[in-house]
């Protein structure tokens, strides 16, 4: 039992990072990102790529692929998604469907399906902690990366200009506009930055799991728990977001851990529908 | 640059089908208050937003300080020193006060001086500087007045809009907002007053103009114009 709370608790911290660029998007693009699982998955082939052909160890790999996925979300939403979006939100979210089609589809051609993981060379450490069962270091190091990347984020979000033009872009666009913010240049650094989160993700999930191209799709689902328990566009709601969807996953073990997960997410959404955290 | 600091040349504009504002002309000498007043529907929200960028003018043309913005984006227009405060304040209301006010500093050129501007409209409205950790959400509806003017004054403006600055709020806080309005003006800054209430706004200005259906029907130097005119112009008589 405690080592299941240990388990539990760690991986919250890499679901929370998985949830917090869906969230992001969602609070401030007002879109439903359904290639964010898909984008993941694109970053844990991009550093196994990058892993294997330098020889860097899979956290090194974050040099690149987080700067090269900023550039993607960037581009991304500037040429086709903003456009998609002047005639409504229904076209813009078909096209991250197919997104999620293409890339999935792209993925499989180029790496066939077989399961990929990154190895670190700490792969198998864990600490000992005398009875209460053990903290394996590969886990804790990754929940540390993840907390540790919404506590920057948040803190961009809080103290800097654009953090805060991209706060006030979603509180109102047309009172963002005239303050000086040039409101789809802002959507494309949000996508940017939550693409760069989906890369480090990606990195982390590629540690603990196997991953194949159809992977993708798994982690949307845990993406929108975390959305859906955490509040849309609230930092600390998807960190503890992340923490009781990962408890309840565990909790459930490997017969029970999804089916507990999406009970939770069915109370809430019952319950209280705006999310834990929402403003 | 021109004696005029804003001018409106011939502008209409529409929602669809629907002739908002139809050939409106008006200019605004520099430093100085120019307001404009009709009933609900007259237009001249729209106006203003089309002179901010929020709204795109179907025709006419819009100069300010000498330079043709017409149909620029708003947030490139801000950028030139003409700043609108919105109907209803439009606070960021899941920010903090000071937030708001520091986004209102976002224009390249104002981000240098902000510190020193946010001192100053902490003096201005020193209630904001107790309420300045709180959520603008969490403000009365006079506060958030007072956020959307000092977030406006941030971008350091040559020029501002008010739009229905006074609407929903108590005459004692209307007549310290007004007193404030003309306090920025008096510090060199021009202004257009956008208002149903014609009194306090005729009598605060140097010059008005009464719009009706879309359209400017009285125009001139505030203190010739008589009750009774503005009576006749306001209600189409």
């Amino acid at each position: 039992m405690a080592q299941q709370l240990i388990n539990g608790i760690l991986l919250g911290g890499v679901y929370a990072l998985v949830g917090v660029g869906m969230t992001m998007i969602f609070g401030i693009v007002q879109l439903t990102n359904l290639a964010h699982g898909e984008f993941i998955i694109l970053a844990a082939y991009l550093s196994s790529v990058i892993s294997v052909g330098l020889g860097l160890s899979p956290l090194l790999t974050l040099i690149i692929t987080v700067p090269l996925m900023f550039v993607i979300g960037y581009i991304l939403q500037n040429v086709l998604i903003n456009k998609l979006m002047e005639r409504g939100s229904e076209p813009a979210l078909l096209v991250t469907f197919g997104l999620s089609i293409i890339i999935q589809n792209a993925l499989l051609l180029i790496f066939s399906a077989d399961a990929n993981r990154l190895i670190v060379s700490f792969q198998a450490l864990s600490i000992p902690l005398g009875g209460m069962g053990r903290i394996p270091v590969l886990n804790l190091v990754v929940c540390l990366i993840g907390i540790a990347t919404l506590f920057v984020l948040n803190l961009f979000l809080k103290k800097t200009y654009i953090g805060r033009s991209i706060r006030a872009t979603s509180d109102d666009k047309v009172a963002a506009a005239l303050m000086g913010v040039n409101v789809k240049q802002t959507y494309g650094i949000a996508m940017g930055l939550a693409l760069a989160t989906a890369a480090i993700a990606g990195t982390m999930v590629g540690m603990i799991y196997p991953f194949y191209p159809s992977t993708g799709s798994g982690y949307l689902i845990i993406a929108f728990g975390v959305v859906v328990i955490g509040g849309m566009g609230s930092i600390t709601g998807t960190l503890v977001a992340g923490f009781i969807f990962g408890l309840a996953q565990v909790l459930g073990g490997s017969n029970y851990g999804l089916l507990i997960g999406y009970l939770v997410l069915i109370v809430m959404l019952a319950v209280r529908p705006q999310g834990l955290f929402a403003k | 640059m021109s004696e005029n600091i804003l001018a409106i040349e011939n502008v209409a504009a529409r929602y669809g089908d629907f002739l908002a504002v139809q050939d409106a002309s008006l200019c605004v000498p520099n430093k100085s208050i120019v307001s404009i007043i009709g009933s609900n529907g007259a237009g001249k929200s729209t106006l203003m937003d089309c002179v901010a960028g929020v709204h795109k003018p179907s025709s006419g043309r819009i100069f300010f300080k000498g330079e043709d913005i017409t149909g620029l984006p708003a947030y490139e227009i801000v950028r030139r020193g003409l700043s609108l405060v919105p109907q209803g304040s439009r606070c960021f209301v899941r920010m903090t006060v000071e937030d708001n006010l520091i986004m209102g500093s976002f224009p390249g050129c104002a981000r240098k001086g902000a510190t020193s501007m946010l001192e100053k409209v902490y003096e201005l409205f020193p209630v904001l500087k107790e309420k300045r950790n709180d959520l603008s959400g969490s403000l009365s509806g006079g506060q958030r007045q007072m956020v959307a003017i000092g977030r406006s004054l941030m971008s350091q403006p040559d020029l501002i809009l008010f739009d229905e600055i006074s609407l929903g709020l108590a005459p004692t806080i209307i007549k310290d907002i007004y007193s404030r309005i003309r306090q920025i003006n008096a510090e060199g800054t021009s202004i257009v007053l956008v208002e149903q209430d014609v009194k306090r706004s005729v009598k605060t200005s140097d010059y008005s103009h009464v719009m009706l259906k879309g359209k400017i029907v009285l125009s001139g130097p505030s203190r010739e114009l008589t009750e009774e005119d503005i009576k006749n112009a306001y209600f189409g008589i």
